[in-house]
C-alpha cells in the first residue's frame, strides 16, 4: 500500500517547516499586511494535515502528542477571556488597545492586545480543522 | 447591591458550597451544612419587622436590561414579609426535620439540599420582585425546582409522573401568566408592579385589562392547585415529605395566593376579578374537602386537605377585593376583613399543614406504611406524635383552642358579611357563599377526624404493618412541636401577629385604605354567642355524623365517574398532543437529506424572495459600478462552464474538480481586485475542503445518476435556479440599495484608530471583535459536533438512513 509514499515523505518532511514558517509569519503580519489568525491558522493545520496524509495517523501521534480538542477550547477560551481583559480596566468588553514600544534590538515596536485575540482565533481554528479532519479519516 | 439581593441569592450561591462539601466532608449530613441558609435569612427578615411595622417599605434595584425595562428590582412590604418569613421560618423546619428523614447513606443528599436551596432562592425571589419579567423569571424556577423535588426518586415511574403532570400544570399557566405580565406592560408602559399599582385608574378602561386578569389569574389558579387545575397535586405527593411539607402545602403552593393578594390593588374592585377568585375559590374548598374524606393515603389526604384550604384563602382574597368596588370609604371597608381573614389563616394554614405533614412522615418512617387501612392504635405507641396530630387537625377542623379555630371563625363571617353586598349581583347569589363555606367545612372537620381517629385510635393491626411501630428520635419531633405551639401561640395571642405581620400587609394590599377605621379588625376568641358560633356548632355536630356514618354514604363517590375526570381528561390532552405532533413531525422527517435540503432551501426562497419583492428593494444599480476587464470575463466563462460541466460529469473525482475550480477563480477574482488577504483566505480554505473530499470519498455511496422521473426533478430543478437566481438578486439589490451611511471612514482610519493598517484584521480583531468572538466559538461548536457525530454514532442501524 505504501510503496510511493517516499517521495512524499521527503518533500513533506522539509515542506512541512516551510509552511509553518509562512503559517507564524503570516499570522504576525497580519497586523499590517495580509495575514492574521485565521488564515495563519488555516495554514499551520494544513501543515499538521499534510503531516497526516504523508506519515500514518499513530506515528504523526506519538511525534505531536497534543490533543487537538483541548487546543479549539484553548483557543476558544483566549479569545474571549482577552476581551474580559478590557473590563478590568473599564474599557468595553473586547476593546483592543495598543502602544508603541522602544525594544532592544527590535527598535520602536507596536504591540497590541489584538494578537491575544487572534492568537485564540488561530488556535481555535487548527484545533478545530485537525479535530474534524484525523476524526473524519478515523472513521475509515 | 441592597441586602434584599443578597438575600434572594444567598441560598442559589449556597448551592455551590453545598455541592463542593459534600464531596469534601462525605461523612457530614449535608442538611446541618444546608440549615445554616434558611436560619441565617429568617433572622435577617426577622430583624425587618420593625421597620415594615413602622409602615414602611423597602425596596432597591439593580438595573439589568434598561432598554427592556428589565430590572433586578426588589420591594419589601408587609405582604412579602410574611411571606419570606413563611419561606424562611418552615424551611428551617423542614430542613431540620430532613436530616433525621433522609438517610445519609442511601440518599443523594447533596442533589436533594441543592434543590431545596434552589427553590428557596426562587421562592424568595417570587415574594421580593418588584417587576414582572423577573418575578417570572424566578416564579418559573420554582416550578422547575418542584419537578425536580417531586422527582427526586426518579426511577420510580409514579415520581416521573407526578413531575411531569406538575410541571406541565404549573408551566403551563405560568406562560399564561407571562402574557398577561406582557399585556400589563403594553397597558402601562412598566413593568414595575408598584408603578402598576399607582396608575390602576388610568388602565383599568382598557380593552387588555380583563383578557389580562384572565391570564394571570390562570397562572395563579394553577400554581395554588385551584379547581380544574388541583389535579397536580395530590400527584406531586410522590416527593419526599419534607418537600410536601415544604413546597406543596407551606410555601410553593401559595405563590398563586401572593401573585392574586399582589395584584388585588390592581384588579380588584373588578367584577370578574371578584367572580373568579371567590367562585373558583369556594369551590375548590368544597371539592377538596369532599375528596379528602374518600382518600386512603394520608399523604393523599393531606393533598386533597391542602387543595381545600387554598380555595378557602382564595375565595377570602377575591371576597375582600369588592372593598374596592367604588373606591375605598367607611363602607366598603367591612369587606376587607376579608382579606385579613386570609392573611391570617394563610398563616394558620401553614403551622398547622407543616406540621401534620411531618407527623404523616413520622408515621411513615415509624409504621413503614401510610394506608389508613392499615393503620390504627398508634395512640399508646406513639404518643408525643399522636398529641401533636390531635393538636394540629383539630385546628385544621376549625376547633378551639387553637389558631384554625379564630379564622375558620372569622372565615364564616366574611361570607356572611359578603351575603349583604348590594353588588356585583351577589343580593342573588350571596347566599352561596356561607352555604358552600358550611358544606365544605363540614367535611374538612370530618378528614381531620379521619387523620386522626383512623390512625391513632381504633384496633391496632401489627400484622399489616412492616415494621414495630416506635415512637420517633427527638430530631423528628422538634420541628412539628415547634409548629404545634405556634398553634397554639397564635390562638392565644392572635393580635401580637396581626399588629406586627398582618397590619402593615393589609397596607400594602389595599393602599388606598390606609388609616381608614376598621381595617385591621381585632381578633378574638370569644365574641358572644351569634351566627358564625353556631355555623361552628353544625360543623362539629354533621362532622361527627358523618364521620360515624361514613360506611353508608361512601357510596356516593361512585357518583363521579371515573372515566370523564379531570384526571383522565389530562391524560387524554396529552396522549393526544403526542400523538399528533408525532405524526406531524414523521410527516416530514423522512430520514432523506435530500427532503431536508429540500424544505430548507424552499423555505429561504420563499422567505427572502417575498419579502425582496413584497418591499420592493430590487434596485439594479450600475452607475457607481467599474469598467469590466477582459480578465473578469474570461474568469466568469471558465466559472460558468466549471459550472454547467458538474451537471454532466459521470464521476464524483470529476465533480470535486470542477467545484475546485470554482473555488479557485473565486480566488483569482479577489487578486484581480486586489484583496490578497481574502485571495490566500480563500485558497487555503479550498485546499483543506479538497482534503475533507477526499476523506468523505470512502463514506459516500456510488455515485448513480438518479431516476429521471420529472415529477421529482422539476421541483428540484426549480429550487436550484430559484436559489442562484435570488442570490444574484440580492447580491445586485445589496449594491443598489444604500440604506446606511457608508462605513468605509472607519478603514482608511484603521491605522490611528486601531493601530493597523490591514483594514480586514482591523475590523475582524477591532472594530467588529465581537462577530468574530462568536464566529470562533460557532467554529468550535461545529468541530465539536463532528466529533460528537462520528465518535458517538449510536452502534447500528442509527445512520442507516442518512446513505440511502
Amino acid at each position: 500500500m505504501r510503496e510511493n509514499d517516499v517521495i512524499l515523505q521527503t518533500v513533506s518532511k522539509v515542506a512541512v517547516f516551510i509552511i509553518l514558517t509562512f503559517g507564524m509569519y503570516l499570522f504576525l503580519s497580519g497586523h499590517h499586511n495580509p495575514g492574521g489568525g485565521f488564515i495563519g491558522g488555516l495554514t499551520l493545520s494544513s501543515a499538521v494535515i499534510l503531516l497526516y496524509i504523508a506519515f500514518d495517523v499513530e506515528s504523526v501521534n506519538k511525534g505531536i502528542p497534543v490533543d487537538f480538542k483541548l487546543v479549539a477550547a484553548a483557543g476558544v477560551l483566549i479569545s474571549v477571556l482577552s476581551g474580559t481583559g478590557a473590563l478590568l480596566f473599564g474599557a468595553d468588553f473586547l476593546s483592543q488597545s495598543f502602544a508603541y514600544f522602544d525594544l532592544p534590538l527590535l527598535g520602536k515596536t507596536e504591540l497590541t492586545t489584538v494578537v491575544l485575540f487572534e492568537a485564540g482565533v488561530a488556535l481555535a481554528v487548527v484545533g478545530v480543522v485537525v479535530t474534524i479532519l484525523i476524526n473524519i479519516s478515523e472513521d475509515v | 447591591m441592597t441586602l434584599l439581593h443578597l438575600l434572594i441569592l444567598f441560598p442559589i450561591i449556597a448551592v455551590v458550597f453545598i455541592v463542593t462539601l459534600g464531596q469534601l466532608a462525605p461523612r457530614l449530613h449535608l442538611g446541618w451544612a444546608a440549615l445554616v441558609v434558611p436560619v441565617v435569612l429568617f433572622a435577617a427578615f426577622l430583624t425587618m419587622v420593625p421597620t415594615i411595622a413602622g409602615n414602611d417599605t423597602i425596596s432597591g434595584t439593580i438595573p439589568w436590561i434598561t432598554e427592556l425595562d428589565l430590572h433586578f428590582a426588589v420591594y419589601l412590604d408587609g405582604l412579602s414579609l410574611i411571606f419570606a418569613l413563611l419561606i424562611t421560618g418552615v424551611g428551617s423546619l423542614v430542613v431540620l426535620y430532613s436530616i433525621f428523614y433522609l438517610s445519609k447513606k442511601r440518599e443523594s443528599l447533596s442533589h436533594f439540599y441543592s434543590f431545596l436551596l434552589l427553590f428557596m432562592g426562587a421562592m424568595l425571589g417570587v415574594v421580593l420582585s418588584d417587576n414582572l419579567m423577573v418575578l417570572y423569571l424566578f416564579w418559573e424556577l420554582t416550578s422547575i425546582s418542584s419537578f425536580l423535588l417531586i422527582g427526586f426518586w426518579y426511577r420510580r415511574k409514579k415520581s416521573q409522573y407526578g413531575a411531569q403532570k406538575s410541571f406541565l400544570i404549573t408551566v403551563g399557566g405560568g406562560i399564561a401568566m407571562l402574557v398577561g405580565f406582557i399585556m400589563l406592560q403594553v397597558m402601562s408602559g412598566t413593568n414595575s408592579v408598584q408603578e402598576i399599582i399607582a396608575m390602576r385608574n388610568s388602565i383599568q378602561g382598557h380593552e387588555l385589562f380583563v383578557p389580562a386578569l384572565i391570564l394571570i389569574l390562570l397562572g395563579a389558579f394553577t400554581k395554588s392547585a385551584q379547581f380544574p387545575f388541583h389535579i397536580w397535586l395530590p400527584d406531586a405527593m410522590e416527593a419526599p415529605t419534607p418537600v410536601s411539607a415544604y413546597l406543596h402545602s407551606a410555601t410553593m403552593v401559595k405563590a398563586g395566593l401572593f401573585l392574586v393578594a399582589r395584584f388585588t390593588p390592581v384588579f380588584g374592585g373588578e367584577a370578574t376579578w371578584f367572580w373568579l377568585v371567590s367562585g373558583v375559590g369556594i369551590f375548590t374548598m368544597f371539592w377538596g374537602a369532599l375528596f379528602a374524606v374518600k382518600q386512603k393515603d394520608l399523604k393523599a389526604l393531606l393533598a386533597y386537605s391542602t387543595i381545600s384550604q387554598l380555595g378557602l384563602i382564595m375565595s377570602l382574597f377575591g371576597l375582600g377585593s369588592a372593598a374596592l368596588h367604588g373606591g375605598a370609604s367607611t363602607d366598603s371597608v367591612v369587606y376587607t376583613t376579608a382579606i385579613f381573614v386570609a392573611l391570617f389563616h394563610l398563616v394558620n394554614h401553614s403551622t398547622f399543614k407543616g406540621a401534620l405533614f411531618m407527623i404523616v412522615g413520622i408515621v411513615d418512617h415509624g409504621v413503614g406504611t401510610r394506608d389508613i387501612r392499615k393503620l390504627g392504635g398508634l395512640m399508646t405507641l406513639m404518643p408525643v406524635t399522636f398529641t401533636l396530630a390531635v393538636i394540629s387537625s383539630f385546628s385544621m377542623a376549625g376547633l378551639p383552642p387553637f389558631n384554625g379555630f379564630l379564622s375558620k371563625e372569622m372565615f364564616f363571617t366574611a361570607t356572611l358579611t359578603a351575603k349583604e353586598m348590594n353588588f356585583f349581583s351577589m343580593d342573588t347569589w350571596g347566599m352561596m357563599f356561607p352555604v358552600i363555606a358550611l358544606a365544605g367545612s363540614v367535611f374538612t372537620f370530618t378528614y381531620s377526624m379521619v387523620l386522626v381517629f383512623k390512625t391513632f385510635a381504633g384496633r391496632y393491626k401489627r400484622d399489616k404493618l412492616e415494621k414495630n411501630p416506635h415512637e420517633a428520635p427527638i430530631g423528628l419531633l422538634i420541628s412539628p412541636i415547634i409548629l404545634c405551639s405556634l398553634v397554639i401561640l397564635l390562638f392565644i395571642f392572635p393580635n401580637q401577629l396581626s399588629k406586627y405581620l398582618l397590619a402593615p400587609a393589609m397596607n400594602g394590599i389595599l393602599p388606598t385604605f390606609q388609616g381608614i377605621e376598621g381595617l385591621i379588625p381585632k381578633i378574638y376568641a370569644w365574641h358572644g354567642f351569634n351566627t358564625e358560633l353556631l355555623m361552628t356548632a353544625i360543623v362539629v355536630v354533621l362532622g361527627f355524623v358523618l364521620v360515624r356514618t361514613f360506611k353508608y354514604w361512601k357510596e356516593i363517590y361512585d357518583l363521579f365517574p371515573q372515566r370523564i375526570s379531570i384526571d383522565q381528561g389530562y391524560q387524554n390532552l396529552l396522549a393526544f398532543s403526542e400523538s399528533t405532533s408525532n405524526s406531524i413531525t414523521n410527516f416530514y422527517m423522512t430520514g432523506f437529506l435530500r427532503h431536508y435540503l429540500f424544505y430548507i432551501y424552499g423555505f429561504l426562497l420563499i422567505v427572502l424572495s417575498g419579502t425582496l419583492f413584497l418591499t420592493g428593494s430590487i434596485v439594479i444599480n450600475t452607475a457607481d459600478d467599474a469598467q469590466i476587464g477582459i480578465y473578469e470575463v474570461l474568469l466568469v466563462l471558465i466559472m460558468a462552464t466549471a459550472a454547467v460541466s458538474i451537471l454532466f460529469t459521470k464521476s464524483r473525482m470529476t465533480a470535486t474538480l470542477l467545484n475546485g475550480v470554482l473555488g479557485y477563480s473565486i480566488a483569482i477574482f479577489f487578486v484581480l481586485f486586489r484583496a490578497p488577504d481574502l485571495a490566500l483566505t480563500q485558497l487555503v480554505v479550498e485546499t483543506v475542503t479538497t482534503v475533507l473530499f477526499l476523506l468523505c470519498f470512502y463514506h459516500l455511496p456510488e455515485w448513480s445518476k438518479e431516476d429521471r422521473n420529472l415529477k421529482v426533478r422539476i421541483p428540484k430543478m426549480v429550487i436550484a435556479i430559484g436559489m442562484g437566481v435570488l442570490t444574484v438578486l440580492i447580491s445586485l439589490s445589496a449594491q443598489g440599495n444604500k440604506l446606511f451611511d457608508s462605513i468605509s471612514s472607519f478603514f482608511e482610519d484603521s491605522y490611528e484608530l486601531a493601530g493597523g493598517r490591514n483594514i480586514v484584521n482591523s475590523i475582524l480583531g477591532d472594530f467588529r471583535a465581537f462577530d468574530t468572538m462568536l464566529e470562533v466559538v460557532v467554529l468550535f461548536i461545529a468541530g465539536v459536533g463532528v466529533y460528537t457525530l462520528i465518535k458517538l454514532k449510536s452502534p447500528q442501524g442509527g445512520d442507516t438512513n442518512e446513505r440511502k
